[in-house]
């Protein structure tokens, strides 16, 4: 097989942090409470097709977007709806679930899939449920049916701290890959691309269907964004569509069986756990069974749906995100230091800048906790953002576009090509504490309401 | 510890949320902050956060002037007793030193912290660290002999109009300190340059004189010190700006710790020295043959472009930038102080000028990358078209 690219990269940093997961696959719990949460889907309005109360199957609709009503959101398990929790303005954050012991599932015909025509698919996935799992790039939304995208990225290289791998995810899921790409290259005409690590196994080498590259370098190489801007870079009004690994498999598993497949194999770490590993469950799963199974240290900590940079504080809300293939478990940093801010001192505490020991004392790990070390101040210092920031975009200043709303300077300056978890780094490290990612999402929210 | 967080919790109280005193909140805070990292946790974004913050920042660039500063103090004390003639000690040397400084560093701390506290409470927002280096930063490039009421009312007038007018920390286009300068400078040239006001006393005691070397040179005299002495500081300046050698012992820290720009420090230098180069070369007169060597270690030059030029509020932001900023900086420092007599020590008014001339530096690299883009755009357009 033949690499189309090596993507390296130098700008960026790894973050060394203790309670990685092992790679043990656990099957056996057996959670009884899901959810779905709109939030999860960046972009879309919800609109309720089934009320509290209301029985559902494994795949019965239980929302779509106001935007877009043909792309249905459905229900991961069979049971009952027990809930629907709003927010301020009535805004729905939470759609509880408790399955019931009997798994009804609804079932599509999906003999002789690869002969329908492309319409024909996209309306299968998007009745199916299955549609969702296909993200889109300007902005990180879902993909748009109707688009022509001009090609779709599949990523199995993960550089973010704690992540799960995705060659260990994947290892008996081959079968179903290869089916979900074939999938995908019978919804577009244009190239699918593979990223891999350098060092990948025969596994990913006989997969089919796609265009491999190798991808190296500090997090945040392991982002789409680079890919896409090394690869394919993306120009005004165009489309990118991305999926991720282990959906593929999702997708090729509903393709197999006519039936919705929301697996998630989750790798639950972090500092605050005390014997971090895999586990295989569902979409959406109550997360309380998984956390005891693991053990929590005694301490208040903080459940996070995805990594420490870039996931959702789901601590009030325990249950599994829809896309993340991790959850980190840290504890708490509700705590007062004297005299912290002065230089090199208190070196347990990870940093990236040289005016702390951290990186040659702790050379086995980090124990780190949600403290804001320090408080939110003006911008001053300048250049840390472009040292960890791999993107031929200047992040200062498309942050300060996105913070005063200028709509063109954003699209000079790259709005296009980044979507918030690129800035997750910049969100750890600097200086001033600001909230790089929020003020992206807000940008990003602009865009899509002023531009489209 | 655990005492005097209590003790702080409890004095903090009124200046709670929805109490008497809460519009003074940010000023409570500021001294809280300063004895405890609060415990603030993250919100949003980034669950975990970096070690650094503000503070830490602004404190680092303390320490690199403190070997500047101490070396400043010592020096000023050995300028006026080795004129006098009496034999004395480095103690000796040191506490008159001590005596004249610490005043001018206290007014502009006053001063200058009382108007950023005043801002704060008023706009409502917490204090930043930005003036615990600026108000170091003003007395130590200042002449010795300058009033104190004069340290104060440039402080205020670099607080007011140079940052605060702005819109604060992060905002200003000038450096605050070298505002400050600037303002004495041109206010009251009398005691901010000649040939009398660089020694302690000199003013006052007829036996002492006090010119710079750049001084000597402009008025076409012959330079009595070594390269050593130049390089050392044992010469005559403002207080802090005489010793290269300690200022290269700052610049070490503020690069190695990465606080500051080493491209800005590096381009000055350079651009200096290629300036210095031509100019002796030219040779016409003291200033033009002074060797492009001691350009570089006499005057304010090392310490301007160590400390004041790499400001990263009011320099360039962008790293190409940085490197245009830093030798503009040096080539205009060496040009104002050779064709300009009247202004023997170029630096500030070079910095003072590129900090202007910094965003337009900036806009130019920035529409480098924005051409990029838009004409990657342009060619996948017309790609389309060709299909």
């Amino acid at each position: 097989m033949e690499v189309i690219k090596d993507i390296r990269t130098r700008k960026g940093a790894n973050l060394n942090l203790k309670g990685g997961a092992e790679k043990i696959l656990d099957k056996t719990v057996s959670p009884s409470s899901f959810s779905i949460r709109p939030d999860d889907f960046f972009g879309i309005a919800p609109k309720l097709i089934l009320k509290e109360g209301a029985p559902v199957k494994l795949g019965s609709p239980i929302f779509f977007s106001k935007k877009n009503t043909h792309i249905k959101f459905v229900s991961p398990v069979a049971g009952t709806i027990t809930s629907v929790v709003r927010g301020p303005k009535r805004k729905i954050e939470n759609i509880i679930i408790k399955a019931s012991t009997k798994q009804d599932s609804i079932k599509y015909s999906v003999s002789g899939w690869d002969k329908k025509n492309r319409h024909d698919l996209k309306s299968l996935l998007t009745s199916s449920g299955n549609w969702p799992f296909i993200h889109q790039r300007p902005y990180g939304t879902i993909a748009n049916p109707a688009d022509t995208p001009k090609a779709i990225f599949v990523s199995t290289v993960k550089t973010d701290p704690l992540h799960g791998d995705l060659q260990f995810i994947l290892k008996d899921q081959k079968n179903d890959f290869q089916l979900g790409i074939n999938l995908l290259n019978k919804l577009v005409d244009q190239p699918v691309f593979l990223g891999v690590e350098k060092e990948f196994s025969d596994y990913f080498e006989s997969i089919e269907g796609v265009q491999h590259y190798t991808v190296r370098g500090p997090h945040p190489a392991g982002n789409l964004s680079l890919h896409i801007q090394e690869l394919t870079p993306l120009n005004i009004g165009e489309r990118i569509w991305t999926v991720n690994a282990e959906d593929v498999a999702n997708l090729g598993r509903f393709l197999n069986s006519g039936i919705f497949c929301p697996r998630r194999t989750v790798a639950i770490s972090g500092n605050a756990v005390e014997n971090p590993k895999y586990f295989q469950t569902t979409i959406g799963a109550e997360l309380q069974p998984f956390l005891r199974k693991v053990g929590t240290i005694d301490k208040k900590t903080r459940v996070i749906n995805g990594d420490v940079l870039t996931g959702n504080d789901s601590t009030s809300n325990c249950f599994l995100g829809y896309f993340n293939n991790l959850v980190t478990v840290i504890p708490e940093g509700d705590e007062y230091r004297m005299f912290g801010w002065l230089p090199f001192v208190d070196n347990n505490i990870l940093s990236l800048s040289n005016t702390s020991f951290s990186r040659v004392f702790n050379r086995k790990g980090f124990d780190v906790n949600t403290n804001l070390n320090g408080e939110e101040r003006a911008l001053v210092v300048t250049g840390e953002m472009e040292k960890i920031f791999p993107l031929e975009i200047y992040p200062m200043q498309l942050l300060k576009a996105c913070m005063v709303g200028d709509i063109e300077k954003m699209e000079a300056l790259g709005i296009y090509e980044v979507v918030p978890e690129d800035f997750g780094l910049i969100d750890y490290s600097n200086t001033s504490k600001i909230e790089a990612q929020e003020i992206i999402r807000e940008g990003i929210e602009l865009m899509i309401n002023e531009v489209g | 510890m655990n005492l005097i967080r209590k003790s702080l919790d409890k004095i903090k109280k009124p200046f709670g949320k929805g109490q008497k005193l809460e519009k003074f909140a940010p000023a409570i805070n500021a001294f809280d902050t300063f004895l405890f990292v609060p415990n603030h946790t993250t919100k949003k974004g980034a669950h975990i956060r970096d070690a650094i913050d503000l503070k830490r920042t602004m404190v680092t660039v303390i320490i690199a002037l403190l070997p500047a500063l101490l070396y400043g103090i010592y020096n000023t004390g050995y300028q006026y007793l080795i004129q006098t003639g009496s034999p004395f000690t480095f103690l000796e040397a040191f506490i008159h030193g001590s005596w004249k400084i610490v005043p001018m560093i206290v007014v502009s701390y006053v001063v200058g912290l009382s108007i950023e506290f005043g801002f704060a409470v008023y706009r409502g927002h917490e204090v930043n660290e930005g003036y615990l280096v600026t108000g170091l930063l003003i007395p130590m490039i200042m002449p010795i002999d300058i009033p104190l009421w004069m340290v104060g009312l440039s402080t205020a007038f670099a607080v007011l109009v140079a940052k605060e007018a702005f819109g604060g920390t992060g905002m200003n286009i000038l450096n605050p300190a070298l505002t400050a300068r600037a303002f004495a400078f041109f206010a009251y040239p009398t005691y901010m340059s000649g040939n009398k006001v660089w020694v302690s006393e000199a003013t006052n005691i007829d036996a002492i004189s006090g010119e710079t070397i750049l001084g000597t040179l402009a008025a076409g005299g012959k330079v009595n010190y070594s390269a050593m002495e130049m390089f050392q500081g044992s010469i005559p300046g403002s207080i802090a700006e005489t010793s290269t050698l300690w200022v290269a012992v700052g610049a070490l820290i503020l690069i190695l710790t990465g606080i500051g720009s080493w491209r800005i420090i590096v381009g000055g230098i350079l651009g200096a020295s290629f300036m210095g180069f031509l100019f002796n070369l030219w040779a016409a007169n003291e200033l033009m043959s002074f060797s492009w060597i001691n350009h570089l270690i006499v005057g304010g030059f090392a310490f301007g472009i160590v400390f004041m030029a790499t400001d990263p509020v009011s320099a360039a932001q962008t790293n190409q930038g940085k490197w245009i900023y830093g030798v503009l900086v040096g080539i205009f420092c060496i040009m104002i102080r050779v064709f300009n007599p009247a202004y023997p020590e170029g630096v500030m008014l070079a910095i003072l000028l590129m900090n202007v001339f910094a965003p337009t530096i900036d806009h130019y690299v920035i529409n480098g990358n924005i051409k990029k883009r838009r004409k990657r755009w342009e060619t996948s357009v017309n790609q389309l078209k060709t299909i």
